[in-house]
């Protein structure tokens, strides 16, 4: 037993290491290639990142908006992880993301119960709403084949464009008598209550790492999980051992597309108030950055989700002080990108290639 | 008859594969010259070499006298060499005459003269007495047309020598008769035709001579004329196949499988994958299915594994009828099946041992209450089955893609038999092991059937066969050509019921087993 546990460590720290050394050097080279960036446009890369230091870490207060910016891509950093670990690629994080804020929105608005029930009714709302956005996905999937990379990005436009058509006419949801583009705010009830006092950090960020555990444990825990990985490594296996791939992939996609809806509902309860047309900067999109650098592991999305948080909270900060645009965070995270996939790429190529060689040889 | 194509001391070495070692071949004019061997001899490399595919380690190819160097496939076409391959190299959705232009030297600058060619295809049609419709498009066609085509396809491009790959195998008998026909009409003409082959009836009946390849060399040439179909399976197989057989004698028990004309047919083809087959496994026997690779036996591994739903039939396992059930269904009443591929099948290999363990089993109460997963219980378990079966690794944590192919092998056998199965259905189960291994899964193997279970042994591997079987069973186009008892056969008949002919026929309607 003994020998085996260490095994174990050395196994898994061989695995961790090497995943921590592909996310941790494309962090590093991203960060280089955007100071390069910044020393080109003739300002100083070093004040640049102290003022995005200072922004995000700064003060309670950054600290606090740093929390803001981290609880929705936790959530949609989640979302991604889940599904790839099913062997399928979410990329419609966005739109479940509005479909969960207006579902939220729309129970926060127009329910009237306590807030011991309003609050996880308005939960629930999201999770529904982003869920059945996706389970719309897997259907298609399961049902015609189609490929889940091309229709969730056909359905984040049109989510994007549903919540600016609710929120464009006071009769649907925009606010009577109120600025068009957004709606009636949310009762008093239906809102998270702030967790630092005098930020505006909430309580979604406790709703997200209360997500990251259960992530682990349906993964890892639960024979429906297993099910889920072995399907994402090898399908041939999942269908030799029996396993239905065709509902696991419904199974998965309400379930990611649920988590990327609470992102929704928490931005809507917990920072906005209200739903606002077009009010996600891309966090839906940043979630495949975060599930990427964090390997689609537990820890690793907090990582990221904490890195890409820092960077947006601190962008601000770079700009304006250090007159450096905000959009080279948007540059140092495409280049995080590159970066892990191209890395992975090659250890999946060099593997592949360790797989053919060795039942050649002795084939013959 | 002149020689119009010699190859002189081919070798072909991949890494860690000679494939083609020291390989002549020397063909006349004007015959039909057919490759005889089994899976691996080395056929299909040489024929890529020339085509111009592969590039020799070294050794020469002449063409009528003169050395010939091919740098591409394009080459060997310019020089009149066409092959047609075994999967056909046609666009669906274009049409014939198309088809035959792709590639070709006389599409002509920048307009592409689709009249001039499909009057062409229709005159070359004609004149050996094919029908065609240049303008029909591939998909629309049948799989005997399509071959059509493809002979079509390199006569329009000027071929002289057509190398025709397997070409019946996708063929029904009549189709193959007027393959044939084609085949002498063109030898008439003055085409030389190589043929390559492992089907004895078809090449006794349509060569002048065979050159058989056994293990990458050539073990000779020969004068149809001066072979029997017997001689030729002798020479096909080759070695002597020991069959000494460390079994315990026992009566066979009761049936445990019955499988009763199972058929699969063919997406838009008469030719049947599965044809009718019947077999019977019964408890503490090892039925045997030989065969050379590709005959269906993946298939029919398939049906009664729910991976592939039948056309017709049944198979009957404790009352119940294994083509109607889902691969959990089966698999949770006590049949094992250990797949033909380990790496892309049987593991997974990212995962670590203990997760490969329960691949089967890890939904019932055994591993875990509800929902959940009890990994004590699971490191308990993966423990012993590594003890148990001396599988060598590390741990239990280790990844199933860093052990060798041997111990990969038998982390499958060991979670297939620790199920306690009562039919074991196992395919090339010791492909590509070494002989330790290999000893180590045919005990294993033995063990079972010595308990009491049925054991259904698919593989390609005469010797593993014979050596393991109560009974063979030979697997030929979706057909079982009879079955024998091992210590009552012999190589020979062994190898004219792989190459297609029946047992009874063999035997003159004679014994019965």
């Amino acid at each position: 037993m003994k020998k085996s546990d260490s095994t174990k460590l050395k196994a898994t720290m061989d695995g961790v290491l090497r995943q921590c050394l592909v996310s941790v050097s494309a962090v590093i080279v991203a960060i280089l290639l955007g100071m390069l960036l910044i020393l080109l446009m003739g300002k100083n890369p070093i004040v640049a990142f102290s003022a995005l230091l200072q922004g995000a870490f700064g003060s309670m207060n950054s600290f606090a908006e740093t929390l803001v910016k981290v609880t929705p891509l936790l959530f949609t950093g989640i979302s991604y992880a889940l599904a790839n670990r099913c062997g399928l690629t979410n990329l419609g994080m966005e739109g479940q993301m509005y479909m969960g804020a207006l579902a939220a929105a729309a129970v926060g608005i127009f329910v009237e119960v306590p807030a011991a029930l309003h609050i996880p009714l308005c939960i629930l709302a999201g999770f529904i709403g982003g869920g059945l956005w996706g389970l719309l996905a897997g259907w298609l999937k399961v049902k015609f084949g189609a490929s889940e990379i091309i229709t969730t990005v056909m359905l984040n436009t049109i989510a994007i464009y549903f919540i600016e058509f609710m929120v464009t006419d006071p009769a649907r949801m925009m606010e009577p008598g109120g600025v068009s583009g957004q709606s009636s705010p949310l009762t008093d009830s239906a809102k998270l209550s702030i967790l630092l006092p005098n930020t505006r950090a909430h309580w979604g960020i406790m709703i997200g790492l209360l997500c990251i555990v259960l992530f682990w444990l349906f993964l890892w825990r639960s024979k429906k999980g297993y099910e889920v990985r072995v399907s994402g490594f090898n399908m041939q296996a999942a269908a030799y051992s029996g396993i239905n791939t065709s509902r696991n992939i419904l199974l998965v996609m309400l379930l990611a597309g649920g988590v990327a809806g609470l992102a929704g509902a928490s931005e809507v309860m917990g920072v906005q108030g209200r739903l606002y047309a077009g009010f996600s900067p891309g966090y839906g999109f940043d979630g495949i950055a975060v599930a990427l650098i964090g390997m689609n592991s537990p820890i690793g999305i907090i990582f990221g989700a904490l890195l890409f948080g820092a960077f947006r909270a601190g962008g601000n900060r770079m700009q304006m002080k250090a007159y450096v645009p905000f959009s080279i965070v948007n540059v140092i995270q495409a280049i995080v990108i590159f970066a892990v996939v191209a890395s992975q790429m090659l250890l999946e190529i060099w593997s592949e290639r360790q797989l053919k060689k060795q039942p050649k040889q002795q084939d013959a | 008859m002149a020689t119009i194509l010699e190859m002189r001391h081919i070798y072909k070495q991949f890494p860690g594969v000679l494939a083609n070692a020291d390989v002549c071949l020397q063909v006349e004019a004007g015959e039909v010259h057919t490759l005889l061997g089994e899976n691996g001899a080395g056929k299909s490399t040489l024929m890529n070499v020339l085509c111009g595919l592969y590039k020799p380690t070294s050794g020469e190819i002449l063409i009528e006298g003169k050395p010939v160097r091919f740098n591409s496939a394009k080459d060997s076409m310019a020089i009149g060499i066409g092959m047609v391959h075994q999967h056909f190299m046609l666009i669906p959705t274009m049409t014939v005459v198309e088809n035959c232009l792709i590639g070709s030297h006389d599409a002509g600058g920048m307009k592409l003269d689709l009249k001039t060619a499909a009057q062409k295809i229709s005159a070359l049609a004609k004149e050996y007495s094919m029908e065609l419709d240049p303008y029909k498009k591939i998909g629309d066609l049948a799989v005997g047309e399509r071959q059509r085509v493809e002979i079509i396809k390199a006569l329009f491009r000027g071929a002289r020598i057509l190398i025709l790959d397997e070409p019946t195998a996708v063929l029904t008998p009549q189709e193959t008769h007027e393959l044939f026909n084609m085949v002498h009409s063109l030898t008439d003409k003055g085409f030389t035709v190589l043929f390559i082959s492992h089907k004895l009836n078809e090449v006794k009946e349509i060569s002048n001579r065979v050159t058989v390849l056994r293990l990458g060399r050539t073990c000779g040439t020969y004068n149809i004329a001066d072979c029997s179909v017997n001689d030729l399976a002798r020479l096909m197989v080759g070695r002597e196949v020991s069959f000494s057989i460390d079994r315990r004698q026992q009566e066979q028990g009761a049936p445990v499988l019955q499988i009763e004309d199972l058929t699969l047919g063919q997406k838009d083809s008469e030719v049947k994958t599965l044809n009718h087959v019947n077999l019977t496994v019964h408890g503490g026997e090892i039925l045997g299915i030989a065969g050379v690779d590709g005959n269906g036996q993946s298939e029919l591994v398939e049906c009664l594994t729910g991976l592939r739903r039948a056309s017709e039939g049944k198979a009957l396992y404790k009352g119940k009828d294994l083509l109607k059930c889902s691969t959990r269904e089966i698999m949770s009443h006590g049949v094992s099946h250990i797949p033909q591929d380990r790496q892309r099948t049987g593991l997974v290999m990212p995962m670590p041992l203990r997760e490969n363990f329960i691949l089967q089993d890890y939904y019932t109460e055994e591993f875990g209450k509800g929902g959940f997963i009890d990994w004590k219980y699971v490191d308990a378990y993966s423990d012993r089955l590594i003890r148990d079966f001396g599988v060598k690794t590390p741990g239990r944590f280790e990844l199933a893609q860093n052990l060798s192919g041997g111990n990969q092998q038998k982390v499958i056998v060991a979670r297939e038999i620790s199920r306690k199965p009562e039919l074991l259905i196992a395919m090339h189960p010791t492909r590509g092991l070494d002989v330790g291994a290999i000893e180590y899964i045919h005990k294993n193997i033995m063990d079972q059937r010595d308990s009491g279970i049925g054991v259904l042994l698919v593989s390609t591997e005469l010797e593993e066969v014979l050596k393991l079987s109560d009974r063979v069973a030979v697997m030929y186009e979706g057909e079982i050509m009879g079955i024998v008892k091992p210590s009552e056969t012999t190589v020979e008949e062994m190898g004219l019921m792989m190459g297609g002919m029946p047992l009874e026929k063999i035997r003159g309607g004679g014994e019965n087993v």
